[in-house]
């Protein structure tokens, strides 16, 4: 059974419960269990889903066409799509150097790192726009310094991958922790007593051993990458075609009430959250 | 309380469970079901007590059909394997809940459920743990209590699935002791699922041996093991020297050599003459012959000999099969006496032979 | 901190474990600290003033009570559906399973003119509850429908893999000392599923508290009575307030690393009874 906490796991069927009448229900009691969970599940999940593209198609192709052929949809995509390929790698690099630190060797403070590592997960997306008005921001720390450097970074690109950055930090470093720390360290020290560098160690015997793991902790950074909305809100002062992220675009379509094209925006989002749910899906599959 | 199975049948997609199997457990006594794993014994097991449904067949409690009774209702205690005891409740809470659970006009005032459970504590000795969590036991101590719950309930007959199996080796065999006297005590019908048959000819009263979804053997233990009625029944109680051959009037025939049957013991009536057969010798019932000139015997030679205690084992492998090995305890006096040598050539004769047609 | 214990065979833990701490300091630690710096060069009467007005105040109720209950009906319905998913085979099972992740994977912008456009009186549900005169999107009711929806995920995903792993034999122990049905729920289940349940409770809880995205756009944000916290930051940031942004967001820092430590101490204590409840060997 993988490591995995939360994602890749091996599962015993239904069908053992059915074998006991002891953990078998009796059929009004299961045809009220499942009838709820599934109403619940439709009106709170799949209808939004299904919504999403009704709205985005009620006024035909032609204006669905038109909303997502914008440039100003195009710039937000290009900006979307650089803010995510900046913020993936570098969260790779820290996730595979934190999960090899922590699962490969012993030392002090090593809960209190993982707990560090999991803070962004915590804070609000709002707060975590605001640290960084707080530090580049016109009266922020460094604010009097930039300004006279003419860099700007709040309000301005820069602004919106650090926020990017910051709440898509753990999902790398919190899939590769637990995976890597189920697989010990027996395989990299055979590795090394046969001679092998650190280097060859990582590349052959750590890598394809976590690759499905990266690639998981990969698509949900992805996702969450491409979906932030509050944080990148508070840096990105809203410029149209310059400093709207796909999710910002979105919001200013439906204040303009655009609906349409709103949804239409929306329904690319959409998109990419069910090939991530498919992504999630065939690694599972493939994993299992 | 006498249980008897009639015609059960169990089968779980393409595997037969159980085929056809009938049986009869007598008032007060301690069952053994034995069989290696996937025989069909724990499936059994918990037909009977009803955690299970079988395809076809009965399952009658005091001669009462059980069919449609649910598990709850059959008052029936099942101890299992790992003992499932609640971990949130304390050694106590766990021991009173089958009294707690009980419909409210039957329900025991909470005087008679703490007097209850303090005996049933004293009884398997752990009075002292009652407000202990089931983390905080040894193996040992949660198998104790884990009986405790299942008899507080007054159960009219007592299953246990594989009771020793969680223990390491020391524990096991403590607790096997006292599980018998504790059924001395008590007298409550039981069953016992195992695959260890030290275990069974050890503590039962009856065992039943099973193999495949069958019952290959019923008996006390002394009968099963002196007298295995069927060659899985010779091989699974003990360590067996197994012949295959041809049956002559006075032997059996292994190739070219001759396997005396022993003058003590006459031949079985249904072995015809010339018929491919088994058969079987336990380890001391074989006899070590040095004159290898002698004109019976299977010849063979020694691999091994070890000799630690007042008995030694000496084991071979066959003059001219290589890959067929043999293993003879005699007293170690008599290895000495016969100046017995690691690669001598010897050959063999039983003194007791159990032999079986084949097929 | 980072102080070796034993002797070391592989290389490379000066290496990572330096990166790990530098990217870790620049990226989340400093940064989050500019907020407890420029709070605490704030006058205490200032910080008061602003985190103790009426209108903050009436923001913290409605950002904890929304988020209350809605981690309160995901815990209900997400028991049930995790129970759904691991005890029963229905058609469709593998799909739902998946679409469970949804609100992880969608934007929360879109979640949030979606369930505005479906809660709105011309939409799809809210036009059932209209002839009712019951208002959901843009009030309070609309927070807590975007609440249930971000929410929902975290609580399934933390009992579904317990209750999966839970061993039969604890039921089955319950129905041979003759209790029923309700009674093995109740009284074996229910308290082994109770610390993944708790921190289930607690994530949904927490996420609840800081949401953003989802909430703005169907909350109709009529102060005194559907703000929430989060949206009073924005708000702050927008009168080039700064300081009463800090201010606000101080709070809900303290509000968020309680719930993180409350939240850890619970996933220990769940962890703590895991092997136990698998019925694995504990000899």
């Amino acid at each position: 059974m993988s490591g995995m906490v939360g994602g890749i796991q091996a599962y015993r069927g239904s069908e053992v419960y059915e074998l006991s009448p002891a953990t078998r229900e009796p059929q009004w009691a299961r045809l009220t269990i499942l009838g709820l969970s599934l109403l619940f599940f439709a009106i709170f999940l799949l209808m939004p889903l299904l919504a999403v593209f009704v709205e985005a198609l009620r006024k035909g192709w032609e204006v669905y066409w038109q909303a997502i052929t914008n440039p100003d949809t195009g710039a937000a995509i290009r900006l979307t799509l650089l803010a995510a390929a900046i913020a993936i790698p570098l969260n790779v690099v820290f996730g595979v150097a934190a999960a090899w630190c922590i699962s490969k060797f012993e030392f002090r403070g090593k809960q209190l790192l993982i707990t560090l590592i999991d803070l962004p997960f915590s804070v609000s997306p709002v707060v975590a726009g605001l640290v960084y008005v707080l530090v580049f921001g016109a009266h922020g720390w460094l604010g009097e310094w930039l300004s006279e450097h003419n860099i700007k970074i709040i309000f301005a690109v820069p602004g919106i991958v650090l926020a990017t950055i910051f709440v898509t930090f753990p999902f790398v470093a919190r899939e590769l922790i637990p995976l890597m720390q189920a697989q010990g360290t027996d395989a990299e020290e055979a590795a090394v007593s046969l001679g092998a560098s650190g280097w060859q160690t990582f590349w052959r015997v750590t890598l394809p051993s976590i690759k499905w793991g990266l690639l998981y902790g990969v698509i949900l950074c992805n996702a969450r990458a491409m979906g932030e909305f509050g944080a990148v809100s508070v840096v990105s002062g809203h410029l149209r075609g310059q400093t709207t992220t796909l999710p910002l675009h979105v919001e200013i379509l439906y204040n303009e009430y655009q609906f349409a094209a709103a949804f239409a925006v929306a329904s690319l989002l959409a998109l990419l959250a069910l090939v991530t749910l498919g992504i999630k899906l065939f690694i599972e599959w493939r994993s299992a | 309380m006498s249980i008897q199975v009639k015609n059960i049948n169990k089968r779980f997609s393409t595997f037969q469970a159980l085929d056809d199997i009938s049986l009869d457990f007598p008032t007060g006594k301690l069952v053994a079901l034995l069989g290696p794993s996937g025989c069909g014994k724990t499936t059994l097991l918990r037909i009977i007590a009803g955690l299970e449904t079988a395809d076809s067949g009965q399952i009658l409690l005091e001669g009462v059909d059980t069919s449609n009774l649910h598990v709850r209702e059959r008052q029936i205690g099942f101890m299992f394997q790992h003992y499932a005891l609640f971990q949130h409740m304390t050694v106590f809470e766990n021991v009173a809940f089958g009294l707690r659970v009980k419909p409210k006009n039957e329900r025991p005032a909470e005087v008679a459920i703490h007097q209850r459970v303090t005996e049933l504590l004293e009884l398997v000795q752990l009075g002292s743990l009652a407000k202990r969590y089931p983390s905080q036991l040894s193996g040992g101590q949660r198998q104790r209590i884990a009986l405790a719950r299942a008899l507080a309930v007054n159960p009219r007959v007592l299953l246990l699935d594989e009771p020793f199996g969680a223990l390491d080796a020391k524990v096991r065999k403590e607790l096997r002791r006292w599980l018998r006297q504790l059924h001395d005590e008590l007298h409550i019908t039981s069953i016992f699922v195992t695959h260890d048959q030290e275990e069974a000819l050890e503590v039962a009263d009856e065992i039943v041996l099973m193999n495949k979804g069958k019952v290959e053997q019923i008996g006390s233990p002394l009968e099963v093991f002196r007298h295995p009625a069927t060659p899985f029944a010779f091989n699974f109680l003990g360590t067996a020297n197994r012949f295959e051959g041809k049956w002559v009037s006075d032997g059996v025939q292994v190739s070219n050599e001759l396997l005396p049957l022993p003058p003590t013991q006459s031949a079985h009536a249904n072995l015809v003459v010339g018929g491919e057969v088994i058969a079987f010798a336990r380890p001391h019932d074989l006899q070590i012959e040095t004159n290898v000139e002698a004109s019976q015997g299977v010849r063979a030679k020694i691999s091994r000999i070890l000799a630690f205690g007042p008995t030694a084992r000496v084991e071979l492998s066959h003059a001219t099969q290589a890959e067929t090995y043999y293993e003879v305890d005699v007293p170690t006096l008599i290895v000495a006496s016969l100046n017995l040598q690691e690669g001598q050539a010897v050959r063999l004769r039983p003194s007791q032979l159990q032999v079986f047609s084949a097929g | 901190m980072a102080q070796a214990v034993g002797k070391r065979v592989l290389p490379g833990f000066g290496l990572s474990v330096g990166y790990t701490l530098v990217y870790l300091s620049l990226i989340v630690l400093i940064p989050l600290s500019a907020v407890f710096i420029s709070a605490a060069s704030m006058q205490w009467n200032e910080f008061w003033q602003v985190v103790s007005s009426p209108q903050v105040v009436s923001s913290y109720r409605v950002s904890f009570l929304t988020s209350l209950l809605a981690a309160l009906i995901n815990s209900l319905f997400g028991l049930l559906i995790a129970w759904s998913l691991v005890r029963y085979n229905f058609f469709g099972k593998r799909l739902v399973d998946a679409l469970i992740d949804l609100p992880f994977a969608l934007p929360t912008a879109v979640a949030g003119i979606t369930l505005s456009a479906l809660y709105a009186k011309n939409g799809w549900i809210g036009s059932l509850f209209a002839p009712f005169g019951i208002k959901i999107a843009f009030t309070p009711l609309g927070i807590l429908i975007a609440l249930i929806f971000i929410g929902l995920p975290f609580v399934v995903r933390t009992i579904q893999p317990v209750l999966q792993e839970l061993s039969l034999e604890f039921e089955e122990a319950a129905a041979t000392l003759g209790a029923t049905r309700w009674q093995a729920f109740s009284r074996v289940v229910l308290p082994a599923l109770l610390p993944a349940m708790l921190t289930g409770f607690a994530l949904a809880f927490a996420r609840a508290v800081g949401e953003y995205g989802s909430v703005i756009f169907i909350a109709g944000n009529v102060p005194m009575v559907s703000e929430i916290t989060p949206l009073l930051i924005i708000t702050r940031l927008e009168q080039f307030d700064v300081a009463g942004a800090t201010a606000i967001a101080t709070v809900m820092l303290v509000v968020s690393f309680s719930l993180l430590l409350i939240i850890n101490g619970l996933q220990h204590w769940a962890g703590s009874r895991k092997r136990y409840l698998t019925g694995g060997d504990f000899a």
